[in-house]
């Protein structure tokens, strides 16, 4: 259990499949514990598979297909006897766009905890409100537990879909873009919060956004197309990992032409 | 224009594009009041049928039965009584529209305790046969047997005798009084009344062979009845298969086909679910059903709107956000968690409107229950999902069928009820609609 506590994930030659195509090729990444690791590159290079390969929300996907290893805890999360739920609670997701459920705030927040059984009052409560807490949202809605939760504004939306995800407790909390439907004012309230959750969570964030990679993230991943012409007029595609490494050194001393050009702004 | 098109020629294009548009806006508003026409003459002519005028008569006028002439203050002992005293020969008669278990054609040679099984008669009597039952011990059993408001229509038709002379449409009766007056005034028996075929008597009396006291009770204990086992077979069975043909079953050939057929099996005519429903469950499981009864038919109009039932369920649980799937999956919920706590909920208002139209479909539909044999006449209310029973569109379907015209004018009362009672069917799922809306999104 304890060999190598300084990763809490291990992405082992992964390649991914969405039925025959090939989206994702070769990743060999060791994601740092309780730090944040940030995903970039431009669009279609496949960050976001990766990302949800890692709690297997892409089994949710027909015909996707993950090959190598995914290690978690020294278990592989692709091996037969592993339930996909029991990942998912342990690896949790935010998403893109704010999805709380239409249900009160109090239910959001509870629904984790009540698909695992718990039943008593009192301890979901506590759970509600600790969770509420540590996503920075308590004050703004603790008067009001009963609105629904699409009644709130986007970034509390958000906040909102993070306390609702680490009232499982979780160890690893995945988050595909979640600034992206955000104005700035809620983005780095967002980002506040990934500061303060790092203490006790590991983060991995995909973002479209370098300067938020640079802002809250310790290690960075870039991933790159490659293409090959296969017959005449049709192409293949698929992502790559191109370089992965502390975010400063990636941003400041790249080792690949590639990112470097990336980050200067001159593709993706 | 920057020279795409002079000035001019662009101002000519222009008016023959308004042109041409209000040419088509014409025809869109003249499509909508064509339909609204159509409607109102609906309308219209069933309420012409169902108001009006009638000359009405009677054998025997209650008055001179009783005083005050209110029948229904007596009870059963002398209103059979009455009865035996008024139409003597007829008594074994009403026995046996109203009691026998037994084929018409046996009625006479069978003992009572196989022609009145499960009913209460003299001990003594068991071996007996109807022709060697005395008047007294007959009066008895219609007694025993029968229900005050059974007598009470019994006495009405046969003793008091309602007769309808002539009927009059509303058109008429607000047009021709004078004429129709003058026609009253050479019966001086008869009595001129405004009526409205559909009334409180109209909604809780059995049906009858003499219109003026016919009601549709019968008929709409029928429908509801077909209607609850059509609800308690193709609800579950339907939003059952909709969810395992969305959140289960994957895209292979075998289910693609499945699919496929299900939404043809919507368009298939009622009369075939009719011919189907007759080979299933009224001929080859009789032994459950009974033959031609109310679970034959609730069966049969289940069947028919299962398709429906399906692909209004399958279209709401795919317009879930599929957001709301992955933020539960990613909670660590499974599939069934998911379904059951967000899919579902989210899909219930449009599962429900589905179901609420499909049902109001069912109701009014006749072809199927003409096929699987509802009974066009028919006394007794439907007590229990092995009953003989009839239904509101046959009722209307085999009284616009006789010959009599007092006959319409009760169609046309049962027509409306039938009316009513779908466009609150419609609005309640409508009402549903709205309210699960705001809830979603609020």
């Amino acid at each position: 259990m304890t060999t190598n506590r300084a990763y809490a994930v291990e992405l082992k030659d992964v390649n991914i499949y969405y039925g025959e195509k090939l989206a994702v090729k070769d990743v060999n990444l060791s994601i740092a514990h309780q730090k944040i690791t940030a995903f970039i590159g431009p669009s279609g290079c496949g960050k976001s598979t990766v990302l949800r390969s890692i709690n297997r929300m892409n089994d949710l996907i027909p015909g996707a297909k993950v090959e190598g290893d995914v290690v978690y805890r020294s278990q592989s999360l692709y091996g037969r006897d592993i339930d996909a739920v029991e990942v998912r609670r342990r690896i949790g997701m935010v998403f893109q766009k704010p999805n709380p459920f239409p249900k009160s705030i109090y239910d959001n927040v509870a629904y984790g905890p009540r698909l695992l059984g718990i039943r008593d009052r009192k301890v979901l409560n506590e759970i509600v409100e600790r969770s509420l807490k540590h996503s920075f949202l308590w004050d703004e809605v603790k008067g009001d537990l009963k609105k629904s939760g699409l009644a709130l504004s986007g970034g509390q939306q958000q906040r909102l879909c993070i306390a609702r995800t680490i009232a499982v407790e979780p160890d690893v909390i995945l988050m595909d873009e979640p600034c992206s439907a955000l104005d700035p004012i809620a983005t780095q309230a967002i980002e506040d919060l990934m500061k303060e959750l790092v203490k006790q969570y590991t983060i991995v964030i995909v973002t479209h956004n370098m300067q938020q990679a640079q802002r809250v993230s310790d290690y960075t991943a870039f991933y790159s197309i490659r293409k090959e012409v296969e017959t005449e007029g049709k192409e293949k595609r698929w992502g790559v990992l191109v370089e992965y490494a502390p975010t400063e050194t990636l941003f400041n001393q790249p080792s690949h032409e590639e990112t470097e050009r990336y980050i200067r702004g001159e593709f993706g | 224009m920057n020279g795409l098109m002079d000035d001019a020629a662009f101002s000519r294009a222009l008016k023959s594009r308004h042109r041409r548009g209000n040419i088509w806006q014409r025809f869109f508003r003249l499509s909508t009041i064509v339909a609204l026409l159509a409607l109102i003459a609906l309308f219209l002519n069933i309420a012409n049928s169902a108001f009006g005028y009638a000359l009405q008569d009677y054998d025997i006028a209650p008055t001179e039965l009783v005083e005050g002439g209110d029948i229904a203050s007596l009870d059963n002992a002398r209103l059979v009584a009455m009865l035996a005293e008024h139409q003597p020969r007829r008594l074994a008669v009403y026995v046996r529209d109203t009691l026998s278990m037994v084929d018409a054609s046996v009625f006479t040679t069978l003992p009572l305790s196989r022609v009145l099984e499960g009913r209460s008669y003299p001990e003594a009597l068991a071996s007996a046969t109807i022709p060697e039952v005395t008047a007294d011990d007959l009066q008895t059993i219609l007694r025993d047997n029968l229900t005050h408001d059974q007598l009470v229509s019994i006495i009405e038709e046969q003793v008091i005798g309602i007769n309808v002379l002539r009927t009059w449409s509303l058109t008429d009766s607000l047009t021709n009084r004078a004429q129709i007056e003058a026609i009253a005034a050479e019966n001086p028996r008869a009595n001129l009344i405004f009526r409205s075929w559909l009334d409180l008597n109209f909604l809780s009396s059995p049906m009858s062979g003499n219109a003026a006291v016919a009601g549709i009770r019968t008929a709409i204990l029928g429908s509801v009845w077909v209607i609850v086992i059509t609800v308690a077979f193709a609800f579950p069975i339907g939003v059952g298969a909709a969810i395992y043909l969305e959140e289960y079953a994957t895209d292979t050939p075998l289910n693609n086909l499945i699919e496929t057929n299900i939404r043809n099996l919507a368009g298939v005519p009622s009369i075939i679910y009719g011919l189907l429903g007759l080979a299933i469950f009224v001929r080859a499981l009789e032994t459950i059903t009974a033959g031609r009864t109310v679970l034959s038919a609730g069966l049969t109009m289940g069947l028919l709107i299962l398709p429906v039932i399906i692909i209004n369920s399958q279209e709401a649980i795919r317009a879930v956000p599929s957001s709301i799937r992955e933020a539960s999956f990613g909670l660590g919920a499974t599939r069934w968690q998911t379904i059951w706590n967000q899919v579902l909920p989210a899909a219930m208002p449009g599962i429900l409107t589905g179901t609420i139209l499909a049902l109001s479909r069912a109701i009014g539909e006749t072809a199927p229950l003409i096929v699987i044999g509802a009974s066009t006449f028919i006394l007794s209310d439907p007590s229990s999902p092995l009953s003989r029973f009839t239904a509101l569109p046959i009722q209307i379907y085999q009284w616009t069928a006789r010959p009599q015209p007092e006959f319409r004018a009760a169609a046309a009362g049962a027509i409306i009820v039938l009316l009513i009672l779908l466009l609150t069917m419609n609005a309640s799922a409508i009402f549903l609609r709205q309210r699960y809306r705001r809830k979603l999104t609020a």
